[in-house]
């Protein structure tokens, strides 16, 4: 098999101020919904309570919401996600009142809404385990509600959380860019943030276009996907590199095109295999992986697009050279020592 | 050309072999078992422990796989069983056989799930991976101690004490006042500060510095920065010490309690569901009282003699039985710090510094009683406990020592029983977490499927693409796999759901370098090479961009993995072993392959690896 049957250069840098245009138009769009929308946080980042409850019949949002408003919490959000059965419940910081004991208060209005009562009990399951657990009953013993997950962050916790991402993300740039400028040049170096930096605040667009949640595995992912496609544009400035050292008549246009279009398929291949990992993930990986998955998948697509088209004329537009990157090495006497 | 040397193989085949030992663990499952932690301050289990449960089961007929004693971070002894009807059974006769009380256990036994490594596996630390509390259901919390509090009580330690020192060595000051973080001793005249300092001397946590204000000398102690490090470091130490002890009370499985950054503590409860009751645990606080011995009942004839009106008798701990009175000369309140130390003897030793009018309080009550007997009683869930009885030598203040405990240990072990008193310092829970175990079983399951059948696609693609240097890939890859879980499980690193997803996407990233080479070969017979030169050129000419585009991965990990907390340090973990194995299996292991199917071949026409389109060229 072979689907890449390219029978002469593709001249992506003829049209390489098109795609620019493009992608820069995507970024201040990108750029444009981040100041307007703003990420939807998770509580990771801001704070809260997520308590994720499962119901035996489907659950009654607007009846949760009002019996959680009179327990007192103020703005409770209620949202079924999955099945109907299952509700996920996000309370926000309530300043002042000790946030030790939201979720233990926000189960029991809950069951007792259900009219059920919260009982800590014991058990041991089928493999022999021992689990205690507060589940509610009625007065039958049948379980009403359960709870399936709780998450309570602090409010300084996340702001913490918060600042480190931003420090991962600082240190990754700065890295990178050494990394790069000391393998090839500072040239390639600049290109190749600006290309995937301009991935990172695409995949954060559509994150605050579509307000889908923010949360730290997606900070992963994002970060992640910063690699990869740095990764990518390095697959390219090497073969730039390399065709500087072999084809010496060939203008830097033709060198970058020949670089692009001889790696192409290499391109297409690892990421589409790197996809099918990702669709796998998002399809069977449940709620966490979600979200995970989405920005993977943008990252993906759009990390395709940066280093094919933006990464390589970035760093044409700064004016790469051959000289920038062969270093003119003295030639080496191979007849050491004496000669006949 | 595209051979190996016999080493490289030996390599290769060492390194698979490893790793399908170090993997194989995950395989064995688990069985149920019982788990006996000690239910008392006072009470250690040891390997006597370890002997007396084996025997108790024997009794009983109750055949156990193995006992064993964990002697990391929760002291308990293992038990192991076939089946869950037997570990029923072995539950009731062990509550039984070890405990003279049903109503006030010693030792509590608890239901969990041990893995079913074979002995020799464990011995050479091949375990099953450690999976994260989102995998395998429990809570988590993450606790902020307040250390400003904790200084705050240890300063009013010092005042008192300075206060009564100075009492004591008859040093008439003009008054002691607490001014933010310093002890600041006014005087009227130099003659008297300069007898205060060397009174002063033995306390080596302050520096003392001489001032004037306004009229008078001054004499400012503050805490030495290394005193105040250590006090700090202390507190939460103390307060992780308490933490594990009342959490060996919920009888879990492998609870973690560590500190985290300066100030923080986490705890993770693998199976505990109930945030509410661990929580009420946790946070409950233990008393600690002072009190003397009543002489009027002659030692060792405590338990037949009848008991005075005003005395109690007191039968769990050290030196039991004994006869203390009800009058309590000091709660535990009063102790600011108690650490292990050394006599003038050299003899192991705990000193106790007290603070507001402890010393006073304790002056009173020994003056007295000089040469009679003293005894600390601990007060958990309501039940005493006797920690010590001493004879009082001399008259007590606001500093004493305890002596003659005979080894370090017993010090040692004393002195964090003083201070577990109480909490050393409060703290507040500023992150919590529980994951019910249906969810996390359900995670391992979804996680697993995503994993595999991204893999399945992988691999079929490959190998339809690039026919038998594909089905080389596939191999590659699974080796790396083999790797990630065997170095994952040797190392003992948590997994959680993100590190699964980041196996994933290892596995998806890995497959690049194989992608590359493959490629590469192609092109090199695109051009015209032969197939033995294609392929040793191929593999050389990828590697440096393998090498390249996996440096900047793992710049991303590291950063990751240095800035990351929970969910991201794992993933980050994860990203960054699955980079260093691919390199290793992608470019090492899948040219091993190769060179074993084709380097022998000298008159080698074609390679298998789909379709090498030339342009200009009809498909072959």
């Amino acid at each position: 098999m072979e689907f890449f049957r390219i029978h002469k250069d593709i001249p992506f840098m003829r049209h390489a101020l098109i795609f620019n245009v493009v992608s820069a138009l995507t970024f201040v769009a990108a750029v444009f919904f981040l100041f307007d929308r703003g990420l939807h946080l998770s509580i990771e980042f801001k704070g809260g309570t997520v308590l994720e409850v499962k119901y035996p019949h489907a659950a009654n949002l607007e009846g949760m919401r009002q019996a959680l408003s009179s327990a007192g919490f103020e703005h409770p959000e209620a949202s079924s996600f999955g099945t109907a059965s299952d509700v996920m419940i996000r309370l926000p910081i309530t300043p002042g009142s000790s946030s030790d004991t939201t979720s233990a208060r926000a189960f029991d209005a809950l069951c007792r809404a259900e009219k059920g009562s919260p009982r800590t009990f014991d058990t041991t399951t089928a493999q022999g385990e021992h689990v205690a657990r507060t589940a509610c009953l009625d007065a039958a013993g049948k379980e009403l509600v359960s709870l399936q997950r709780v998450e309570f962050v602090g409010p300084q916790v996340g702001e913490e959380l918060a600042q480190n991402g931003l420090n991962a993300l600082i240190m990754v740039v700065i890295g990178v860019m050494i990394y790069l400028a000391i393998r090839f040049e500072w040239k390639f170096a600049v290109a190749a943030i600006i290309a995937n930096l301009h991935d990172v605040v695409i995949i954060l667009g559509f994150f605050a276009f579509f307000q889908w949640e923010f949360s730290l595995t997606v900070l992963a992912a994002v970060l992640a996907v910063l690699g990869y496609s740095v990764n990518e544009s390095v697959v390219i400035f090497d073969r730039i590199r390399e065709n500087f050292r072999k084809q010496r008549k060939m203008s830097v246009h033709e060198v970058i095109d020949n670089a692009i279009t001889s790696t192409i398929s290499r391109t297409i291949i690892t990421h589409g295999c790197t996809q099918m990992m990702v669709l796998s993930m998002l399809l069977l990986g449940g709620p966490t992986l979600h979200y995970f998955a989405i920005a993977l998948t943008i990252g993906i697509c759009f990390g395709i697009y940066s280093s094919v088209f933006v990464a390589a004329a970035v760093a044409m537009w700064l004016g790469v050279k051959r000289e920038d990157l062969i270093k003119p090495v003295k030639e080496k006497d191979e007849t050491d020592g004496a000669v006949v | 050309m595209n051979r190996y040397p016999v080493w490289k193989y030996i390599v290769i085949a060492v390194v698979v072999l490893l790793g399908a030992l170090y993997t194989a663990p995950n395989y064995f499952g688990e069985s149920p078992a019982l788990q006996i932690t000690s239910g008392k301050s006072t009470v250690k289990v040891d390997s006597a422990v370890a002997t007396r449960v084996a025997e108790v089961l024997k009794a009983q007929n109750l055949p156990a796989a193995d006992v064993t004693l964990d002697e990391g971070a929760s002291h308990s002894v293992r038990a192991r069983f076939t089946d869950t009807d037997i570990q029923f059974k072995a539950k009731l006769a062990l509550e039984r056989g070890l405990n003279a009380d049903p109503n006030d256990p010693t030792y509590i036994v608890t239901n969990n799930l041990l893995a079913n490594t074979p002995q020799w596996m464990q011995k050479v630390r091949a375990l099953p991976m450690y999976l994260g509390l989102d995998l395998r259901g429990g809570v988590h919390f993450l606790m902020q101690v307040d250390t400003k509090a904790a200084l705050n009580k240890r300063i009013q330690g010092f005042q008192a004490a300075i206060r009564s020192q100075l009492r004591d060595a008859n040093v008439r000051h003009a008054g002691i006042e607490r001014v933010g973080d310093a002890i600041v001793v006014k005087f009227r005249d130099d003659a008297t500060r300069q007898a205060a300092r060397k009174s002063l001397a033995d306390m080596s946590e302050l520096a003392f510095v001489d001032g004037t204000s306004g009229a008078d000398l001054t004499l400012t102690g503050s805490m030495k920065p290394a005193a105040l490090k250590a006090a700090l470091d202390n507190g939460v130490k103390q307060n992780i010490a308490t933490l594990s002890k009342r959490v060996n009370e919920l009888g879990v499985t492998e609870p973690i309690i560590q500190q985290q950054g300066a100030d923080r503590i986490v705890v993770q409860l693998p199976g505990v569901q109930d945030v509410a009751r661990a929580k009420s645990i946790i946070g409950r606080t233990a008393t600690l009282e002072v009190r003397l011995v009543d002489e009027t009942v002659p030692r060792g004839t405590e338990l037949s003699a009848s008991i005075p009106f005003n005395s109690e008798l007191f039968t769990v701990g050290k030196n039991v039985p004994v006869v203390l009175s009800k009058d309590v000369i000091l709660s535990g309140d009063y102790i600011s710090s108690a650490t292990a130390s050394f006599d003038e003897n050299q003899q192991p030793a705990v000193s106790i510094d007290l603070n507001g009018d402890g010393g006073r309080k304790m002056r009173e009550a020994t003056r007295n009683n000089v040469g009679k007997l003293m005894a600390i009683v601990l007060f958990e869930k309501g039940k005493p406990e006797v920690l010590s009885v001493a004879t009082i030598q001399s008259e007590l203040g606001s500093r004493f020592r305890i002596t003659g405990m005979g080894n370090i240990e017993n010090s040692t072990e004393l002195a964090l029983l003083l201070r577990s008193g109480a909490l050393y310092a409060p703290m507040a829970v500023i992150e919590e977490r529980l994951v019910g175990p249906q969810l996390g079983a359900e995670n391992i399951k979804k996680g697993f499927h995503s994993t595999m059948y991204g893999f399945a696609a992988i691999a079929v693609f490959m190998i339809l693409y690039y026919m038998m240097f594909g089905f080389f890939s596939v191999l590659a890859l699974a080796v790396n796999v083999l790797l990630l879980v065997a170095i994952l499980s040797a190392m003992q690193a948590t997994l959680t759901l993100p590190g699964i997803a980041a196996i994933a996407l290892a596995l998806g990233m890995a497959i690049d370098a194989n992608v590359l080479i493959n490629e590469r070969i192609r092109e090199e017979l695109r051009s015209g090479a032969s197939p033995q030169s294609a392929i040793s050129a191929g593999f050389d000419r990828a590697w440096a961009t393998i090498f390249d585009s996996n440096v900047t991965t793992l710049i991303v990990a590291l950063a990751l993995l240095v800035f990351g907390s929970g969910a991201v340090r794992g993933f980050a973990i994860v990203h960054a072993l699955g980079i260093l194995t691919s390199m290793f299996s992608a470019v090492f292991v899948s040219r091993g392959v190769v060179n074993l199917w084709y380097g022998r071949k000298k008159k080698l026409q074609s390679l298998s690896i789909g379709t090498v389109w030339v342009p200009g060229q009809a498909t072959k």
